[in-house]
C-alpha cells in the first residue's frame, strides 16, 4: 500500500512521517513515535483506552485515521505529563488508588480533564457520566470517581482564593 | 525464636496503613511497560489465521499465496509447528477420572472450536501479517458440533475425542450425613434450576507474548503477560525440548490479569515455539475479537439445588447437581474440572446443616475453553447457596437475616470443618452479618421498601453470605502432579549506602503486591517506605514461587516478605553489635537507624553498617563475615487453604415495565485477617464487586447452536461502565489466621464471589409482590420481563 506523507504536531513537537492511508492514529503514535502511553483495547472505539486530545477534543485514536489528523494539534499523556496540566488529577488517582493495571489510567485522566475544563463544579453522578466511555475493569469505578470529585473541589477552593 | 513485637507493634509499621503503590507514578504518566508496548530488533509479528468453524477437519491448507505476500516472514501451518513444540493433556492426578485430549499449538488435522488457530503469519508488521492472514486458503470439512451441555452425554450426540469415549471429563460426587432422612423430614423443600451465562475476563489489554529465542546464548527470553513466570518457565522448557535454565519469563506491567492470564494459551505457546524456529523474536497481541473467541472463558453452569427447613428456620440439607460445559479440551496446566470442584467444595459451606449431597459433572463440547477466572466455582456456590437460602426463607416466611443468623456456624464453633471436608481455622459469619445490617441500615430500608411498593416502584433487597478460598498450599495443583509452585520466596537485601533491594516471587497485575511487599519488609526491618526498592516478575531475578493467583499475594508472599525482612534485619543487627561490640538482641533499627533496643537512642545508621561492611570489612573482626541479604520462603502447611468469609447485600430497584435493574447501592463485609493496606483491600474488594454484577447484569458470551460465539465485541458484549454501577460500601472483620506471624489472608475474589448472589436476591425480593423467582444470570431486561410475562400469561 502506497505510503503518504504527513505532518503531525503531537505534544507540540512537529513530525514528518510516512504512514498508510489506512493505519489509525493510535497505531502512528505507537508504532511510528513511541508514545505507548495512548494503550489500544478493542480498536473500534468502544473501550475508550486510546483516548487523546485532538484539537482540544478528546478524541478516540482508534478512530481517526492518521492522515486525518494532518494539521492538527494532538495532545498525548506523555505531553499533559510533561507540561503539568494533569499534575493534580495524576496526585490524586495515586492517592486514591484509582488504578490498579493502569492500562486505562492515561485515557481515564485525560477524559477527567476534559470534564473539569468544561464542568469545574460536577458532582458524582456526572462524573460517572462523563467517564463512562471508559472501560475500566480493575477499580469498579468507585475509586476514579473520588480522585476527581476531589480535584474538582480542590481546584475550586484554589480558584476561590484571593 | 517469636519475636516479642508482633508485625503491628514494629517501630513505624506501615502494616494496616494506607500509603500509595511506588509503581503508580509511572502508570499514571503512561510510562509503564506493557508488553504491547514492547518491540525489539528483528521482531517479527504473528497473526494466526483461526477457525471459522466449532468443529471441523481440515483437509488442506495452502500457503503459497500469503508466502509471497510483502512483508511475510514465514507462514507455518499447525502440523509444520508440532516440529517445535510437543501437545499437552490438561489433567491432574488428584482429580480422579478427569480425562482430556492432546492439545497443540495449532490445530494439527481437526478443529474443535471457532478461533482455534491452524496456521501462523509471521511478517515484519502486524498489518502485513494481517493481510498476508487473508490469502491463506484452508479447506475444511465441517463436522457436527457438539453446543448444548445439556445434551452433550446422551448416546446420539457425537464423541468430540472418540479416544475418550465419551464427552464427560470429570464427575464428582459427594453424600455427607444423612440427605434422605433430612428431606423427608423437613418442613418445606424449595428447589430450583440455577443457570448461569457463559462468560470472561476482558482485560483491558489483550493477552500478549513476545518470545525472543536466541540461538547464541541458547536461551528463550520470553516477554509475557503473566501471573505465574516461573509456571510458564517450566511449560516453555517441557514443550519446546529445552532445559528450564535456557528459559527466561519476564512479567513487567500487565494490563488486567483476573485469572485470564495464568493458564498455557495455544498461540502464545505457537508464538513461543515460532521464535525457536525462525530464530528471532516474534510478538503476539491479541485483538479484541481474539480474545473473545481464545481468552478463557467461565462460569457456564447449569445447577439443580435443593434445600431442607425445618419451621423454626433450621436449614438441614442441601442438595445439588451441577453441570458445566468447558469446551473441547481441559485447559493446561490448572486443568478446566476446577471450577466444578470447587462448586462441589462450596455450596452450603457458610451454614451448619451437615447434610450434604452434591454431584458435578464437566463435559466437553465444542465452544472455547473454560477455566480459572476470578473467584473460580464460588460465584456459582455462592448463588445456588444464597439462592436457596432465600427461597427456604420464604417457603417458612423468614426474613432472609433471620434465617442466616440461625443457621450460619457459629463464631465461637472453630476451629471446624463442612460436610465437603474444608476445613476452617477461624470465620466470623456473625459478627460480619451483625456489620452489614449496621451499615445498610436493614431495618429503614425494609420500611423504605414497603412504603414504596404502595407507589408502584419495586425495591429488593438481597443477601448473600460466602466463604472464599484464600492462600492455596500443595493441595490446590502440586499434589496432583502440576508443577505450579505453592510457596513464595522473597530476598531482601541492603545495599552500600543502606537502601533495601526486595526480590520477590509475587508478581504484579495491579492488586499492590509491589506495595505490600514493600510495606512488609520496611516495617520487618525498620526503614522508612521510600528506602525499599521490590523488583518482580522475573525468574532470572527472583527466587521460585507460584507468583500471583487464587488470593495468595498478601498472605503466601506477604508472610515470605516478612520472615526475609526479619531475617535481614538480625543479619543488620549482627555486624552492628559486633561494630559497637554489643549483643544483636539488645539492638533494633528504627528509621534507618541502629537503636537501643530499651531506651531508642540511636547508636549508628544503616548506611553507615552498610559502608564498613562494603568498604572496610577489614575492621571487623576476622572470624566475623556479614550477609547483608537473606532469603525466606513460606508456604502454609497446617491448613490446605486460609478460608475468609464476609457477607455482601445489594439494594436496586427493578423496573418491571422495561425489565431495567438499577443498583443503588451495594455492601460488602469482608474478613481477611490481618489488613496490610485498608485501601488496597478495598479497592480489590470494590473490584471485585464490580466484576460481580456484571456476571449479574450484563456479562454474556452468546453461542448459536452452531458454535458461532456472536456477540465477539465490546460493543455487543455488555461490560459493567461507571455509570451504571453504584458507590460500593466495604466494611471489616479481623479474624487473623495464626498460622502465619502476619496473619494475612486473601481478598482478591470475595468481592466477585458473592455480588451476584445478592444482586440475583435482590431482583427476586423486589419482584416479590408478583410471586416471581428468577434464578438465571445474566438478569437482562429480557430475562426479567419474560418471568413477569410468564407469571401474568
Amino acid at each position: 500500500m502506497d505510503k503518504k506523507v504527513i505532518t503531525l504536531t503531537v505534544n507540540g513537537e512537529t513530525h514528518r512521517l510516512q504512514v498508510e492511508p489506512r493505519a489509525h492514529l493510535a497505531d502512528v503514535l505507537r508504532d511510528e513515535l513511541a508514545l505507548t502511553g495512548t494503550h489500544i483495547g478493542c480498536e473500534h472505539g468502544v473501550c475508550g483506552a486510546c483516548t487523546i486530545r485532538v484539537d482540544g477534543a478528546i478524541t478516540r485514536a482508534c478512530l481517526l485515521l492518521a492522515v486525518q489528523a494532518e494539521g492538527a494539534m494532538i495532545e498525548t499523556i506523555e505531553g499533559l505529563s510533561e507540561t503539568g496540566e494533569i499534575r493534580d488529577l495524576q496526585d490524586a488517582f495515586r492517592n486514591r488508588n484509582a488504578l490498579q493495571c493502569g492500562y486505562c489510567t492515561p485515557a481515564m485522566l485525560i477524559t477527567a480533564q476534559d470534564l473539569l475544563l468544561h464542568n469545574p463544579t460536577p458532582d458524582r453522578a456526572t462524573i460517572r457520566d462523563h467517564i463512562s466511555g471508559n472501560y475500566c475493569r480493575c477499580t469498579g469505578y468507585q475509586a476514579i470517581v473520588d480522585a476527581v470529585e476531589t480535584v474538582a473541589k480542590a481546584r475550586q477552593a484554589a480558584g476561590e482564593r484571593p | 525464636m517469636t519475636d516479642p513485637l508482633s508485625p503491628l507493634d514494629r517501630p513505624n509499621s506501615y502494616i494496616g496503613r494506607t500509603v500509595p503503590r511506588p509503581n503508580l507514578e509511572r502508570l499514571v504518566e503512561g510510562r509503564g511497560t506493557y508488553v504491547s508496548d514492547m518491540t525489539l530488533p528483528r521482531m517479527g509479528h504473528v497473526v494466526f489465521v483461526r477457525s471459522p468453524y466449532a468443529h471441523a477437519r481440515i483437509l488442506d491448507i495452502d500457503t503459497a499465496a500469503a508466502k509471497q505476500a510483502a512483508g511475510v516472514i514465514a507462514v507455518v501451518t499447525g502440523a509444520e509447528l508440532v516440529e517445535q513444540c510437543s501437545p499437552w493433556v490438561g489433567v491432574l492426578s488428584h482429580l480422579k477420572g478427569l480425562k482430556s485430549a492432546p492439545q497443540h499449538a495449532m490445530a494439527v488435522d481437526r478443529v474443535c472450536w471457532q478461533g482455534e488457530a491452524v496456521c501462523a503469519v509471521v511478517a515484519n508488521s502486524r498489518a502485513q501479517a494481517e493481510d498476508a492472514v487473508e490469502q491463506v486458503q484452508v479447506r475444511y470439512e465441517e463436522l457436527e458440533p457438539v453446543t448444548d451441555m445439556r445434551t452433550a452425554l446422551e448416546p446420539h450426540i457425537p464423541v468430540i475425542h472418540p479416544e475418550l469415549g465419551d464427552n464427560l471429563a470429570f464427575e464428582r460426587s459427594l453424600d455427607a450425613g444423612e440427605v434422605d432422612k433430612a428431606f423427608a423430614e423437613a418442613d418445606a423443600v424449595a428447589e430450583a434450576e440455577f443457570v448461569f451465562g457463559r462468560h470472561t475476563g476482558v482485560t483491558l489489554e489483550a493477552r500478549a507474548v513476545l518470545a525472543d529465542w536466541n540461538p547464541g546464548e541458547r536461551r528463550l527470553t520470553v516477554y509475557q503477560g503473566t501471573q505465574a513466570p516461573h509456571m510458564m518457565q517450566n511449560i516453555f522448557a517441557k514443550h519446546l525440548a529445552l532445559e528450564e535454565a535456557q528459559v527466561r519469563v519476564v512479567c513487567k506491567d500487565v494490563g488486567g490479569s483476573f485469572g485470564i492470564k495464568v493458564h498455557v494459551y495455544a498461540d502464545e505457546m505457537a508464538t513461543a515455539a515460532l521464535s525457536k524456529r525462525l530464530k528471532r523474536p516474534v510478538k503476539f497481541v491479541a485483538d479484541r475479537i481474539e480474545s473473545f473467541v481464545t481468552d478463557i472463558h467461565a462460569r457456564d453452569h447449569v445447577c439443580k439445588g435443593r434445600i431442607a427447613v425445618k419451621q423454626d428456620g433450621t436449614i438441614t440439607a442441601f442438595a445439588i447437581d451441577d453441570l458445566t460445559g468447558i469446551g473441547p479440551y481441559s485447559m493446561y496446566p490448572r486443568t478446566s474440572a476446577i471450577e466444578a470442584n470447587q462448586v462441589v467444595n462450596l455450596v452450603g459451606g457458610p451454614y451448619q446443616a451437615r447434610n450434604y449431597r452434591a454431584r458435578a459433572r464437566v463435559v466437553f463440547q465444542n465452544k472455547n475453553v473454560m477455566c480459572q477466572y476470578r473467584a473460580v466455582g464460588h460465584p456459582i456456590a455462592c448463588s445456588v447457596t444464597e439462592g436457596l437460602v432465600d427461597l427456604a426463607a420464604r417457603a417458612i416466611g423468614m426474613d432472609p437475616l433471620v434465617i442466616r443468623s440461625k443457621n450460619l456456624i457459629r463464631d465461637d464453633a472453630y476451629p471446624t470443618d463442612s460436610p465437603s471436608g474444608l476445613k476452617f481455622e477461624a470465620l466470623s459469619h456473625h459478627a460480619s452479618l451483625a456489620k452489614l445490617k449496621q451499615m445498610m441500615d436493614y431495618d429503614g430500608l425494609r420500611a423504605e421498601q414497603k412504603r414504596l411498593r404502595q407507589q408502584g416502584i419495586y425495591r429488593g433487597i438481597g443477601i448473600a453470605s460466602f466463604i472464599e478460598v484464600t492462600n492455596p498450599s500443595a493441595a490446590f495443583y502440586g499434589v496432583g502432579g502440576a508443577r505450579i509452585s505453592s510457596q513464595d520466596g522473597v530476598s531482601v537485601r541492603m545495599d552500600a549506602t543502606g537502601a533495601i533491594i526486595v526480590q520477590t516471587s509475587l508478581t504484579e497485575q495491579g492488586q499492590g503486591s509491589e506495595a505490600l511487599t514493600a510495606q512488609v519488609v520496611a516495617s520487618a526491618l525498620g526503614v522508612a517506605l521510600e528506602k525499599v526498592r521490590v523488583i518482580l516478575g522475573d525468574t532470572d531475578n527472583t527466587p521460585y514461587g507460584g507468583g500471583t493467583w487464587a488470593s495468595r499475594g498478601a498472605g503466601i508472599g506477604g508472610e515470605a516478605a516478612w520472615q526475609a525482612g526479619k531475617a535481614l534485619r538480625m543479619n543488620i543487627l549482627k555486624v552492628a553489635g559486633t561494630i559497637l561490640q554489643t549483643v544483636p538482641e539488645l539492638l533494633d533499627i528504627d528509621q534507618s537507624v541502629v537503636v537501643d533496643k530499651a531506651t531508642g537512642r540511636e547508636r549508628i545508621g544503616l548506611d553507615e553498617v552498610a559502608r564498613i561492611t562494603y568498604f572496610r570489612p577489614d575492621t571487623l573482626p576476622a572470624d566475623f563475615q556479614a550477609e547483608l541479604l537473606a532469603t525466606r520462603h513460606y508456604v502454609p502447611r497446617q491448613y490446605p487453604f486460609a478460608f475468609t468469609n464476609g457477607i455482601q447485600a445489594s439494594w436496586l430497584e427493578v423496573d418491571t415495565e422495561t425489565g431495567f435493574v438499577t443498583l443503588l447501592n451495594h455492601w460488602c463485609v469482608e474478613d481477611c485477617g490481618t489488613i496490610i493496606n485498608p485501601q488496597l483491600v478495598d479497592e480489590q474488594i470494590r473490584g471485585g464487586v464490580v466484576q460481580g454484577l456484571g456476571a449479574a447484569l450484563f456479562e454474556h458470551c452468546r453461542y448459536d447452536e452452531r458454535g458461532q460465539l456472536t456477540n465477539g465485541t465490546m460493543a455487543d458484549y455488555l461490560v459493567p461502565m461507571a455509570s451504571e454501577m453504584p458507590d460500593i460500601e466495604v466494611g471489616h472483620v479481623v479474624s487473623p489466621t495464626l498460622e502465619s506471624e502476619l496473619g494475612a489472608k486473601g481478598a482478591g475474589e470475595a468481592g466477585t464471589a458473592g455480588a451476584a448472589a445478592a444482586v440475583a436476591n435482590a431482583v427476586n425480593d423486589a419482584l416479590d409482590p408478583f410471586a416471581v423467582t428468577i434464578t438465571e444470570i445474566p438478569l437482562t431486561p429480557s430475562v426479567i420481563l419474560k418471568a413477569l410475562g410468564q407469571r401474568s400469561g
